[in-house]
């Protein structure tokens, strides 16, 4: 298998706080990774410094044997590393179909050109055949401020492969959805995703999703990695137990209880 | 390049015959006054595309200053008469302008942007309003245009420079709706709605803005000639902030709906402001700051939205035509 | 030896009119984010109140001395009556809306107010320069200066003290550092963001008057004071970081200095030694010397 992502001690420093010390992670072509973590931990400062959104205070990415370290956002994409994001960002006031529309518009569209029309029936097909491998085919019209999260999170998944790449990494694809829908929604992502042999690194916090879906786990805690191995491996770790799962463990109860409560 | 026009642009290339023959019906102040906005409405037009990516420009002035005073300079210092000659000059001026400028003002966005546009436009007030061999505050007159050689005079000359005018104008605003519905346009509005997503999505945003920032000036710098040539006197009130706001107004008022749309509402600002001015002098700035409240408040996306909210829903001619929003 | 002491004193005179003539602009984006674009018209309802108020009153032949009352009177009354119908007349239906939409919605007030100020005064220009020379001047190494331009100097002072004390030391102020640095958690600390907004804006509105009030008696009062000051006093406020109170006085001073040093060493920059500065401060600074923080969206 081909290494085609390589950080070597990644380090990212905001004043005096570490909030990512010591990444060293390489990713394979066509994994699938499962990210685990609490809040804070520095899984998403991870991917905000391989995506090139925060320049690393020190270390260094390579994609493809090449350093892309402090490249821009939009340099990488077009490489073939992608994102999708803990809150969707979307074009809030355009439809679903139109977000999409954009997407495949830009990433077809490598020098500025001025006066030829950007959108045609071919383009528009193409749109809502991506949709459909997402299952919100039937949402294409309808404006995305008016959709519940878990439309909005396929629809910013969905962008994220508009660009075909090699890498996508998943920021919390589930949060934000009913517990019964997880598993389907993952089902569906994974699924659209394996036909086109793309990498995935998501970040999740549930343990099940993590242990259905994703062969290797890295456990994140406090900036530093706590373990990065065969999944099943991870979750048994003492030290993941105590720092990781524990506190998701209480988180799930803390939700239990105030569902108890609530009804 | 596809050679299939849009609703707007056959309705634009339509309205060009339309145009002219108004010039033989109508009574000369109103064909005046359909000549004048032909001018400021290329400038409104400035306004509103970038208003698209959500930048709104309080200093397009600027260039519809720039346009002018480059024209002048060349008739006065050069003796230059030729139409075209002088059009030209004012499209160089701008581009050189805009695309220096550019690189400055695409950083920026939301407050900062409008405001910074204002300082620049007042920068250039400040100096045509200091400089002597311009007129100052007065600033200097323009010759009648020649064409190519011929030098109409009397009716003709106005005829000719109607036509020239409503002919560039239109062809300015086919121009822009292209744009509007090109790669770029759409980048614009991805970028109003969420910058950030653009770059992920694998373009620069700072690169759209600074193109679709010269595009305006350029299309700002042609509407300052056409208007300078006809009134035949250029002086920096052209750039003044004052004026760049009611560009504001009008694109405020119109919507960034459809390209034609500012057009038309330049043109009722002028007879109405006629009128206004005339009936109550201290009160056309209250009636103005009212109708924009009001418009924003109740009707965000300008009268032209009063139009197309029925065609919006029905989606009748697919996601192309809403995005454009036709 | 002259030239350094004129810089100093006309430095020193135009950065007090500076900062007196933005600190409103600056409160008020601080607290409440929103650019007021109508600042410009505060300004011209209090220099026009002030010269008018100036004018009737040494018509009636009274002592010179008690008209300077007027001035702080004047800004106060244009402030709190336009600052209040703007405020509760048309903002509070618009909070939390877009910034560039509030920029539109305080740019059509402005238009307003501009031509309230027309069918209130009318058209023609009002001069009150009594209180302007009234204690005379004063030599410095020479130079004649009025004992006014002091005064104004002791204003700024006076008020930018005045606002550190009150941001500072007071509850209250304190308190409007809190809603500065974040309105929604504010909210959910219980402090009642509305009132300080209101509050706020009137504040501003009266400053903003203010700086029209005490420049009166030095100009000729015409329409378009207002839209002249707008640019200046945007220019300072983004010179000092927008929303910084401390980077207006900073930011002041530096134009002050910087325009006083065009006068007397090269008179052609005068009128661009703002721009000047601003491009200066924005190539190193691009949002202003003393900008609020941004937290991070992703």
């Amino acid at each position: 298998m081909t290494t085609i992502l390589e950080t070597k001690n990644l380090e990212m420093k905001f004043g005096a706080v570490y909030a990512a010390k010591d990444i060293n992670i390489s990713i394979a072509a066509g994994e699938v990774v499962g990210v685990i973590g609490s809040n804070g931990a520095g899984k998403t400062t991870f991917v905000n410094m391989v995506t090139g959104y925060l320049t690393p205070t020190s270390g260094q990415i390579s994609y493809r044997g090449k350093s892309i370290t402090g490249k821009a956002t939009r340099d990488i994409t077009r490489l073939g590393i992608c994102r999708s994001f803990q809150i969707p960002q979307l074009f809030p006031e355009l439809t679903v179909i139109e977000n999409v529309l954009i997407a495949l518009t830009i990433s077809k569209q490598h020098k500025p050109v001025l006066f030829k029309p950007a959108i045609d029936r071919a383009l528009e097909g193409e749109a809502h055949d991506l949709l459909a491998r997402f299952d919100i085919d039937r949402y294409a019209d309808q404006e995305i401020q008016t959709l519940p999260q878990g439309v909005r999170k396929l629809v910013d998944i969905a962008m994220a492969t508009v660009a075909e790449p090699e890498l996508l990494f998943l920021d919390e694809p589930t949060s934000g959805v009913s517990a019964d829908e997880k598993m389907d929604l993952m089902r569906i992502l994974i699924d659209a995703l394996k036909t086109t042999d793309t990498a995935v690194l998501f970040i999740e916090h549930d343990m099940e999703i993590v242990e259905a879906f994703s062969p290797r786990c890295v456990a994140f805690y406090e900036g530093t990695i706590l373990a990065d191995g065969p999944t099943a491996d991870v979750l048994e770790n003492d030290k993941v137990r105590e720092f990781v799962i524990g506190s998701e463990f209480h988180r799930e109860a803390a939700q239990e209880t105030a569902k108890e409560g609530a009804s | 390049m596809t050679k299939t026009l849009d609703r707007t642009e056959i309705g634009l290339l339509i309205a060009l015959p339309l145009l002219i023959l108004v010039a033989f019906i109508l009574p000369k102040w109103i064909v005046n006054y359909v000549h004048v906005s032909m001018g400021t409405g290329l400038v409104a037009l400035g306004v509103m595309i970038q208003m698209r990516a959500g930048l709104v420009s309080f200093g397009q002035g600027l260039y519809f200053c720039v346009g002018g005073y480059a024209a002048g300079m060349m008739a006065k210092f050069l003796g230059v008469t030729d139409f075209f000659v002088l059009l030209a000059s004012g499209i160089v001026a701008a581009l050189i302008l805009s695309a220096l400028l550019g690189f400055l003002l695409r950083r920026y966005r939301e407050i900062f942007f409008a405001m910074l546009t204002l300082a620049v436009s007042m920068i250039l007030f400040g100096l045509l309003s200091s400089t002597e061999e311009l007129g100052s505050t007065d600033g200097f007159n323009l010759p009648t245009p020649s064409y190519l050689g011929w030098t109409p005079e009397g009716d003709t000359a106005q005829f000719m420079l109607y036509t020239l005018t409503c002919a560039i104008a239109i062809g300015c605003a086919i121009a822009l709706n292209r744009f509007l519905k090109s790669p770029i346009g759409y980048v614009n509005e991805a970028i109003r709605e969420n910058e950030l997503r653009v770059e992920y999505l694998g373009t620069s945003a700072h690169q759209a803005v600074h193109i679709t920032y010269v595009l305006a000036a350029i299309v700002s710098a042609v509407g300052g000639v056409l208007w300078a040539l006809p009134l035949g006197h250029v002086d920096p009130e052209m750039t003044n902030w004052t004026t760049s706001g009611q560009f504001v107004f009008v694109s405020i008022l119109s919507g960034t709906g459809n390209i034609a749309a500012p057009m038309i509402g330049t043109f009722i600002l002028e007879i109405v402001r006629v009128y206004a001015v005339e009936i109550s002098p201290n009160t056309w700035q209250m009636i103005l700051g009212s109708v924009m409240l009001l418009t924003i408040i109740f009707l965000p996306k300008g009268l032209w939205s009063l139009l197309t909210r029925k065609t919006r829903t029905k989606k009748s001619a697919g996601a192309n035509a809403s995005v454009a929003g036709e | 030896m002259l030239t350094a002491t004129a810089i100093a004193v006309d430095g020193l005179g135009f950065a007090a009119w500076l900062f007196l003539s933005s600190v409103g602009l600056t409160l008020i984006y601080g607290v409440m984010r929103i650019l007021n674009i109508a600042h410009g018209g505060f300004y011209a309802l209090g220099a026009y109140s002030s010269a008018w108020a100036i004018g009737i009153y040494t018509a009636t032949g009274s002592t010179v001395a008690l008209s300077f009352l007027l001035i702080p009177l004047a800004a106060l009354i244009a402030g709190v009556i336009a600052g209040l119908v703007v405020e509760r007349g048309v903002l509070r239906f618009m909070y939390g809306r877009d910034e560039v939409l509030m920029v539109l919605v305080t740019y059509a007030i402005f238009l307003i107010l501009e031509d309230v100020t027309k069918l209130i005064w009318g058209t023609e220009s009002y001069v009150a320069w009594q209180p302007a020379f009234y204690f005379g001047t004063v030599e410095i190494f020479d130079i004649p200066y009025t004992v006014y331009k002091f005064i104004i100097i002791g204003t700024a002072i006076a008020v930018g003290l005045a606002l550190y004390l009150v941001l500072n030391k007071t509850r209250v102020g304190k308190l409007l550092l809190v809603v500065i640095e974040d309105r929604e958690i504010s909210g959910a600390l219980g402090i009642n963001v509305t009132r300080f907004f209101t509050v706020t804006f009137v504040v501003g509105a009266i400053l903003g008057a203010l700086g029209g009030a005490i420049t009166a008696p030095e100009i000729s009062v015409s329409p378009g004071i207002g839209a002249e000051i707008i640019v200046l006093s945007f220019a300072v406020i983004v010179i000092g970081g927008m929303g910084s109170i401390g980077g207006a006085m900073i930011g002041a001073l530096i134009v002050g200095f910087a325009r006083a040093a065009s006068v007397h060493l090269y008179p052609p920059a005068e009128l661009f030694s703002i721009y000047l500065v601003m491009a200066a401060v924005l190539a190193v600074k691009p949002y202003g010397l003393f900008a609020l923080a941004e937290s991070r969206k992703i």
